[in-house]
């Protein structure tokens, strides 16, 4: 039996097929040796992440994510709710906070959940994997796994926004949250602890609707990864992965930049320092691969 | 101007501070605002906004409906939060722009072409066909809405980033053919569809 068990709310992003379909195999693969069972949410649905609002008032958009607490205390009871993405952590408790502080919008919900016979309890804790790494697992014991440990990659740590506010991790700040840094070491790689560009927003999904404005944005997160000398970029978010990942060749071409910086998540980092193959690691998910990683998860 | 719009105007005529406290989310913080200014100096678009957050909050209370309502500020958010770890009053920032932003769509007040309201309202009629995002097809709606022409060029700018996702199975084609779903459909729309009329007679109570 696994250590320890959560309900999961994979998201949308991670399913087969999509944007970060990568994350999902990679975390796979990080739980299985560290001995966390993860229980999928049955029939999760979208969160509506925080680009929902034109079309969806208040109340139904705390009616997705209350289905899906109803959902995990309905078939998982007792365990709590672990999220990989950003947004979706964020939105979920979100959702479990602005209904236990008002009434009036619960017996809402629970009207509108009724609809499907589902009644949310609401009481469920709400997790990011960041804090069942950092919190339940610990830095030694994520250490301890190491068997190859990443040394000589210079790595700079992007939190980003959403996994880092409104709620962040426990005892860091939102200016300077240093866990992912700390991470990295315990991983045997190179932090960068002045990396000013930590917790800048790279557009969110203003991305895809405003993408000269997002790429400005995104121009900066790279560049000041390059002045420090970074190898490549981390980060626990699949909207930031792919924003910092994907735009380079856009980026290079508008602004005559040569970037070509990996963006990996943690996850990765963790796959391959765990000595699992490339395919666990989810290398082949990266659109700039990072030759790095390949290497050492090949020796 | 739409019938709500009317209604509201009608009823709201002398304070558009209330109008905004019963019918924006998180709207009755507005009042709470010291105007420090914190929330303008912290937004990652700062430079691309027609009003910052301090200025819609001082035009609500002075009553600038129009404008308040018409400005492309709230649709310039990109949910980073940082207005609200900072803000000393801790007002509900980015919740009362998404509100704001909500408000002028439902009552048909939105700067024409604006993309973010177009991007906003795709993403959201996408995830309530099948309860989960279709990312291939939220992508072409994207591209393509502002007509077939247009759509066409930015698909061929798009082409490589399309490539290089489809190459890494971060992306896949067949997904135009149904793509993934929540099972129990019917309840999950059931269950929105409820929660749209509950808010829907909520706030009539509220207008005319």
């Amino acid at each position: 039996m696994a250590k320890r068990e959560y309900s999961f709310y994979p998201g949308c992003s991670s399913q087969k097929g999509a944007s970060s379909s990568n994350y999902l195999v990679s975390v796979q693969t990080m739980c299985e040796e560290l001995d966390i069972q993860l229980n999928e949410i049955p029939d999760w649905n979208c969160c509506s992440a925080s680009i929902g609002y034109a079309g969806g008032g208040e109340l139904p958009r705390l009616a997705l994510s209350a289905r899906n607490i109803a959902l995990s205390e309905e078939h998982n009871p007792g365990q709590e709710i672990v999220a990989t993405c950003a947004a979706c952590w964020l939105a979920t408790r979100e959702t479990q906070e602005r209904l236990q502080h008002d009434q009036g919008l619960l017996a809402e919900t629970n009207t509108a959940l009724a609809e499907a016979g589902l009644t949310l309890k609401n009481d469920a804790p709400i997790k990011h994997m960041a804090e069942v790494l950092i919190q339940d697992i610990g830095y030694d014991a994520i250490g301890a796994k190491v068997k190859k440990p990443l040394e000589g990659i210079k790595i700079a740590g992007y939190v980003g926004c959403q996994t880092n506010r409104p709620f962040g991790i426990a005892g860091e700040s939102y200016e300077n949250p240093k866990y992912l840094d700390k991470l990295v070491e315990t991983l045997g790689a190179d932090s960068i602890p002045d990396y000013e560009k930590k917790v800048q927003c790279c557009g969110g999904a203003l991305a895809f609707s405003e993408p000269e404005k997002s790429q400005v944005m995104i121009k900066g997160i790279i560049e000041a990864a390059y002045d420090h000398g970074a190898d490549m970029i981390v980060t626990p978010c699949p909207v930031c992965q792919m924003n910092v990942e994907v735009y380079q060749d856009q980026i290079n071409a508008t602004h005559g930049t040569k970037f070509k910086m990996p963006v990996v998540y943690y996850s990765t980092l963790m796959a391959v320092a765990y000595g699992r193959s490339a395919k666990d690691a989810a290398l082949n998910g990266q659109v700039i691969p990072a030759k790095q990683l390949e290497a050492l998860a090949g020796k | 101007m739409s019938d709500m719009n009317k209604a509201m105007v009608e009823k709201y005529r002398n304070s558009f501070l209330s109008e905004v406290e019963a019918n924006v989310e998180e709207g009755e913080w507005v009042k709470m605002c010291m105007q420090c200014g914190v929330c303008a100096g912290s937004c990652p678009l700062g430079d691309a906004w027609e009003h910052t957050p301090q200025k819609i909050f001082m035009m609500i209370r002075a009553g600038k409906r129009d404008e308040v309502l018409a400005s492309d500020s709230m649709w310039m958010c990109t949910s980073c939060y940082n207005c609200i770890v900072r803000c000393p009053r801790e007002l509900p920032i980015t919740h009362i722009m998404h509100g704001l932003a909500h408000y002028a769509k439902r009552l048909g007040i939105v700067p024409q072409g604006q993309p973010t309201a177009k991007f906003a309202q795709l993403f959201w009629d996408n995830l309530i066909k099948k309860g989960r995002v279709n990312e291939l097809k939220l992508g072409l709606s994207l591209y393509f809405m502002n007509g077939f022409g247009e759509g066409i060029k930015t698909s061929l700018k798009m082409k490589d980033i399309g490539l290089g996702m489809v190459k890494t199975k971060r992306m896949n084609p067949m997904e135009m053919l149904g793509g993934h779903a929540v099972k129990d459909l019917s309840g999950f729309q059931k269950v929105i569809k409820k929660a749209q009329e509950l808010e829907e007679a909520r706030l009539a109570k509220h207008g005319a």
